[in-house]
């Protein structure tokens, strides 16, 4: 996926001369053709976030399309102020692709690990969020952002994630995708969740439970009018995330139902990291495992919260 | 011991023309309306401010967005008031409007914004953001092939900001010597003496150090910002840092090097009548 968004950057570069990469200090040969075909819009300006925010932010305001690429934490991090006031306050179309979004870097450990980037940037008024499942949806995320008006956080998954999303699919920024037709359950992820989710559906269908999937790959702005359809003749809503509870596509998801519904809305699942920084290593994998966040896992937890829901009235359930 | 570089005791005895008093009190005014400013920050930013409208910018009133302007970053948006009166005095906005300063349907906050006040390029008031936009502006214009020049004012206290040196290093090494920073020397920041808050010397070779071509001077002098701000690149291939050694709340007696006025509430009719006598009536 992280492979995909930096081959389309150069793509996007050779179509349009607005286009600029502008990495930290990232490894080395990161986008070398790039860098060799359009050497003057290939910037590498050293480990100073903060810094070079804003000088995308005056570059932008001049008409340039940045593409600031480091790692999540990093890029929220570091320089949120950086981010609030020189992108979101200025509204500028800067676009920041955070590698290894969610627990990529799990060996590396928590100063590594992007667990509430979601949340920190969604809450940003003109703050766009965009979490594709696959490199293939990545590649039709990144076709999508030349011209979007305003700063994008874009968070990258590891790279290898197995492909399931489709061409006909298509991808428009703010447009939900429903994977999965409505069911007794509705899954809704974003990221490399939408995989879990898929092989959690399968296993729920063979327990004769019918489960959908709503793919929410932009997080900011949320696309209520999917989200409404969908639950429709549901009685589970469950979200799935690589973050913690806070903030993250479970709030948004919640916050939308209680603001467009109020009441009457089926129970709902939130299924996320804990509040808490992770001290074990492993992997990314291993680490989802740990929480809960393994197809097994969500659809025993999906399976008891269906069960719940039949012994109780309509009621937000949290993890 | 520091030496005390003559252009801070200049800077304490220079006095100032009838038009540096007349821009003290718009600035004046406005506190006086609204009840409120940043007093001392704008009185020692005045000059610099009045010779870079005045003389230097190249930017026309009546088309703030045209794009081969020079662009000028108030990065220490806490002086915006001296800010508002050259832009005001120079036609961006009726003067009138300086008295609704910070009102509820002002365009003017306690912080100028971009998009709300013509001729403001960035919006700050959080400090150390400035120059890294100025470094993206001046990139820009490299790479446009654009002969603009970007400016970018810094407080002495803002520069205690780590992203200040990133932006300087990001400069130098870009060779960008249509960027030009200018830092309102006044040695005092919010607590007190920069010296006791974090202390800042050998400022000019910190600069030197990060790869700029320094000038110091005496901010309050119009005649020398002049003629060091019309010979900018001071060293072609270098950005250029000038170093304006100033008096925070000159021109006024009582707030003259003095923390207190740095933010100041209401103003008493006593205060009142002695920035009458010191700037004139108003």
């Amino acid at each position: 996926m992280r492979n995909t968004a930096m081959n389309m950057v150069h793509k996007l570069a050779a179509r349009d001369e607005r286009v600029l990469y502008i990495g930290s200090d990232p490894g080395a040969g990161t986008l070398r053709a790039m860098s060799k075909e359009f050497p003057k819009r290939h910037l590498i300006e050293g480990i100073s976030e903060a810094h070079i925010i804003g000088m995308s932010a005056g570059l932008a305001m001049e008409g340039f399309v940045p593409y600031v690429n480091t790692i999540a934490t990093f890029l929220t991090r570091r320089c949120y102020e950086q981010v609030a006031v020189d992108l979101c306050l200025h509204n500028l179309p800067v676009r920041l692709i955070a590698n290894g979004g969610g627990l990529v870097y799990a060996p590396l450990g928590p100063t590594h690990q992007a667990i509430e980037d979601i949340a920190i940037m969604r809450a940003l008024p003109n703050m766009t969020v965009i979490c594709p499942c696959d490199a293939d949806e990545a590649a039709r995320m990144m076709e999508q952002t030349l011209d979007w008006k305003g700063p994008i956080y874009i968070r990258l998954g590891k790279g290898g994630d197995a492909i399931v999303s489709k061409a006909e699919h298509g991808f428009e920024i703010g447009k939900a995708i429903l994977m999965r037709p409505q069911g007794d359950v509705l899954m809704v992820t974003t990221g490399i969740m939408l995989q879990r989710a898929l092989a959690a559906a399968d296993l729920l269908a063979a327990q004769g439970i019918r489960a959908g999937i709503l793919h929410m790959h932009t997080v900011k702005p949320l696309d209520t009018a999917a989200l409404l359809q969908a639950i429709r003749g549901t009685r589970l809503v469950a979200t799935l995330e690589e973050h913690v509870p806070s903030g993250g596509l479970g709030s948004a998801v919640a916050e939308t139902l209680i603001d467009k519904l109020g009441s009457g809305f089926p129970a709902m699942l939130r299924l996320s990291l804990p509040d808490r920084f992770m001290h074990n290593y492993g992997s990314q994998d291993s680490l989802l495992k740990k929480h809960g966040l393994s197809a097994n896992a969500i659809a025993t937890s999906i399976e008891h919260a269906l069960a719940a829901s039949r012994t109780s009235s309509p009621q937000l359930h949290s993890t | 011991m520091i030496q005390i570089s003559p252009h801070a005791e200049a800077a304490l005895t220079c006095t100032l023309d009838e038009r540096s008093l007349y821009l003290r009190r718009l600035v004046l005014g406005s506190v006086r309306s609204a009840g409120r400013g940043h007093v001392g920050p704008a009185l020692s930013l005045i000059e610099m401010v009045r010779v870079l409208y005045d003389d230097v910018l190249r930017i026309d009133p009546s088309n703030p967005r045209d794009p081969n302007r020079d662009r000028a970053i108030l990065s220490k948006g806490h002086g915006c008031l001296a800010l508002y009166a050259l832009l005001a005095d120079r036609g961006f906005f009726p003067l009138s409007e300086l008295e609704g300063f910070c009102g509820p349907d002002s365009i003017l906050g306690g912080h100028p914004e971009y998009g709300m006040v013509p001729g403001v390029e960035a919006s700050t008031g959080a400090l150390g953001h400035g120059l890294s936009i100025g470094v993206g502006l001046a990139l820009a214009a490299r790479m446009r092939e654009r002969s603009y020049r970007t400016f970018v004012l810094l407080g002495d206290g803002e520069i205690n900001e780590g992203s200040v040196w990133e932006a300087a290093m990001g400069a130098a090494k870009h060779g960008l010597d249509n960027l030009v920073a200018m830092i309102d020397y006044n040695k005092l920041q919010s607590y007190g003496p920069t010296d006791y808050v974090l202390p800042l010397e050998p400022l000019a070779d910190k600069w030197r150090s990060f790869g700029f071509a320094v000038q110091e001077l005496n901010g309050h002098d119009v005649g020398a910002l002049r003629t060091v701000l019309k010979q900018v690149p001071a060293v072609p291939g270098k950005p250029t840092a000038i170093i304006c050694h100033t008096v925070k709340g000159k021109g006024l007696p009582a707030a003259e090097s003095n923390a207190d006025w740095h933010h100041k509430n209401k103003l008493t009719d006593s205060e009142l009548d002695a920035i009458r006598v010191a700037v004139g009536d108003f």
